[in-house]
């Protein structure tokens, strides 16, 4: 704690701290004792997902480089985090994703997670009509999401509901007003929310250290009486333990939770983005040596759970899965042209009627 | 059509009461029948509401469902976004219209859009209530009417009573309605006028304009507070043997043009009155439909009598800012000069 001038009037008041968790490091070793919940077949659900998500994610890239796909945010190297969050999740809690969550849309979205992922970022608002009836569609307004998510816990609240809403924001994001404002209200409402930062280092070009003074993004949630803490979020295990406490938390009654998660975004902002423009090489190639998927590999095989054999079929059978997605997704016909009249009101307006048929008549013309 | 069922009330429950009774009354009642309904804003809870809109109802329905919330008004709106798709129906005070602008981004591009861009598994059923308008004297950024910028955006309902009877019904719609809608109060009438309100849980319509007059010569279109003096301009246009129809649109998007042109048509004059800026507002559309559809029935060029394209003065001049009886009386009868 700072030291006082007890001359000029000073007294002590409060004292904060902060936590960071990490079970296994960069180099794959226990740095702490493996927790009860990570389980080898958990080890091993976790890690078949992480692989998944990147097979998934390249090919997204590659359909997009192709022509098939429009801009697609990939989420390359931050696969421990949002598998973290889909596997953390239950079933009846309340999912309020941002954009780059593919991993836990994996976990959450049922089979057709992967092609409804690439329906929404093909231009079809099909894509977003799927998962649990509670979850929210990918959401791109930056931060908006969080005060949804606030809503949403304060709803469930309301209805005396034991579930979480779990949200998910950028680095970037916690500079914005809604950040703030839904963080002050999940303190004083001791609302049942996790707020999850994807600190992955940039938003688009500006790096984490231009984006905020603070040191750490987690010590935000102190201002306003929310519990904060730091993970690594290349490990999967860190991540999930921060969240089963939030959970815990939450149960007890003792409000939200603010995880921020230390990350990498290895690949560029979305197929929009040029990340070689404001980012060196050399600062890449050594956030690689500590990203999850290898982490966990690597200790899969040290505990004795993973070979080369397997490693190939995992591969080959992501490989298929994905490719099994998209042949649905380019399958899948173009909703009509009228489609987008269909729910703009559940209630018809009679008086749009004439929209109705000048869109007929435009269609006649081409 | 829209849902805007019209129910016939076993119990009717007659009292007087000005526009402002109105509301409260709705709040009330739609509580009381409805437990998914919940009201949040600041200040609406232990104090009632700065216009006192929400009295009473912490009491009987308690903190859990009548929200205090911080002084956030973003954070109203995403948060009736989050509540609106859990399964409750939020009915949220922004304070005053000047102070709505923070909460346009989740109305804008969350609410509005949450039924069409999840093809119907999500929906927002929130209500946005704020005083509008001026003429009440108040300060700086609590006069104005800004009813157009949200009428732009496709997904929303924009209403304006401008009677405590019509309050109490639209009011009903607006927290029965699947979609969201804002629900605009026209503070300068809130207790001008009392009138019998029927708390028999009748809902009005939410697609319909209301004649309020009957007339042949000249249809005169307006909403909000401005009813009032379009009233009283027909009025004096009638001791002039010129029978003015008087329409309140109320329901300003979706906007009714069937009422509205049926009137024109038959009378061949139309004058539209609003309080807020005079380009690009609610009559110029109005205006550019009747000129689409009815400009071979015009016996002449559609008048509006609006707010001017400045800013709301401060509240010595706010009387020059505002439309009156005389303004639409002048318009009206430069449709006669040949």
């Amino acid at each position: 704690m700072t030291r006082l001038n007890e001359q000029a009037g000073h007294h002590a008041l409060l004292d904060f701290h902060l936590e960071y968790i990490q079970f296994v490091n960069e180099d794959s070793e226990w740095v702490a004792e493996r927790p009860s919940f990570a389980t080898d077949e958990w080890l091993l659900k976790a890690y078949e997902y992480m692989v998944l998500s990147r097979v998934f994610d390249q090919k997204a890239v590659a359909l997009q480089r192709t022509g098939q796909l429009g801009t697609f945010p990939s989420a390359l190297g931050q696969e421990a985090f949002s598998v973290a969050v889909g596997l953390e999740l239950q079933s009846a809690d309340v999912f309020v994703p941002y954009y780059r969550d593919h991993g836990t849309h994996l976990l959450r979205g049922g089979d057709n997670a992967m092609s409804n992922l690439l329906l929404y970022w093909g231009g079809d608002e099909s894509g977003s009509s799927y998962g649990p009836v509670q979850d929210f569609p990918v959401c791109v307004p930056i931060a908006t999401q969080i005060t949804h998510a606030a809503g949403a816990a304060a709803a469930l609240k309301i209805k005396g509901s034991d579930q979480l809403v779990m949200v998910t924001i950028g680095d970037g994001g916690t500079s914005k007003g809604d950040f703030f404002e839904s963080l002050n209200v999940a303190g004083v409402w001791q609302l049942p929310l996790v707020i999850l930062v994807n600190n992955n280092q940039y938003a688009i070009s500006v790096s984490r250290d231009k984006q905020c003074g603070a040191q750490t993004l987690a010590q935000k949630a102190i201002g306003a009486g929310v519990q904060g803490i730091q993970v690594d979020g290349n490990d999967v295990l860190a991540v999930s333990q921060a969240i089963n406490e939030a959970r815990t938390r939450a149960n007890e009654h003792k409000g939200a939770t603010l995880i921020e998660a230390i990350t990498y975004r290895l690949g560029d902002h979305t197929t929009a983005d040029d990340a070689s423009r404001y980012r060196s090489a050399q600062e890449v190639k050594e956030a690689w040596l500590k990203e999850p998927i290898k982490r966990l590999q690597t200790l899969l095989n040290n505990l004795n759970l993973w070979d080369s054999d397997k490693e190939k079929t995992l591969q080959a059978s992501s490989t298929n899965l994905v490719e099994e997605q998209v042949d649905i997704y380019l399958k899948t016909p173009t909703a009509s042209a009228q489609s987008m009249f269909d729910h703009l009101y559940r209630d018809w307006p009679d008086v749009m009627n004439e929209q109705l048929d000048m869109l007929a008549d435009k269609l006649e013309r081409n | 059509m829209s849902q805007a069922i019209i129910e016939n009330s076993a119990t009717d429950d007659i009292s007087e009461g000005v526009l402002l009774d109105a509301v409260n009354l709705a709040l009330h009642y739609e509580m009381a029948v409805d437990e998914s309904v919940v009201v949040l804003g600041e200040d609406v809870a232990t104090n009632g509401g700065v216009f006192r809109a929400t009295v009473g109802l912490k009491d009987k329905f308690g903190f859990k469902r009548v929200m205090d919330t911080p002084l956030a008004e973003a954070l109203i709106s995403g948060m009736a976004v989050g509540m609106a798709t859990q399964g409750l129906k939020p009915v949220c005070e922004i304070q005053f219209m000047g102070f709505i602008f923070p909460a346009f981004e989740h109305l804008f591009c969350h609410a509005a859009r949450m039924r069409n861009r999840t093809r119907g598994r999500m929906s927002c059923p929130m209500v946005l209530r704020a005083p509008y308008g001026g003429g009440i004297h108040a300060p700086e950024h609590h006069s104005e009417s800004t009813e157009a910028l949200i009428a732009h955006i496709p997904g929303i309902r924009v209403v304006v009573p401008s009677s405590p009877a019509r309050a109490y019904g639209l009011l009903l719609a607006a927290i029965r309605d699947p979609d969201p809608v804002v629900f605009l109060e026209p503070k300068r009438i809130y207790r001008t006028s009392q009138q019998p309100i029927n708390n028999n849980g009748a809902a009005l319509p939410l697609d319909t304009c209301f004649t309020l007059r009957e007339g042949t010569d000249i249809s005169l279109i307006s909403w909000g507070a401005c009813i009032p003096d379009a009233l009283m301009a027909a009025e004096t246009l009638q001791q002039q043997n010129i029978s003015a129809e008087v329409i309140d649109v109320a329901t300003i998007k979706p906007l009714d043009m069937r009422t509205i042109l049926s009137s024109v048509v038959t009378t061949g004059r139309c004058v539209i009155i609003h309080e807020a800026a005079r380009s690009f507002g609610v009559g110029a559309e109005i205006s550019a439909q009747v000129s689409e559809k009815c400009f071979l029935n015009l016996l002449a060029p559609v008048q509006r009598v609006t707010g001017f394209d400045t800013h709301m003065p401060y509240f010595k001049n706010e009387n020059y800012y505002l439309p009156n009886s005389e303004d639409i009386v002048a318009a009206a009868l430069e449709t006669f000069k040949e």
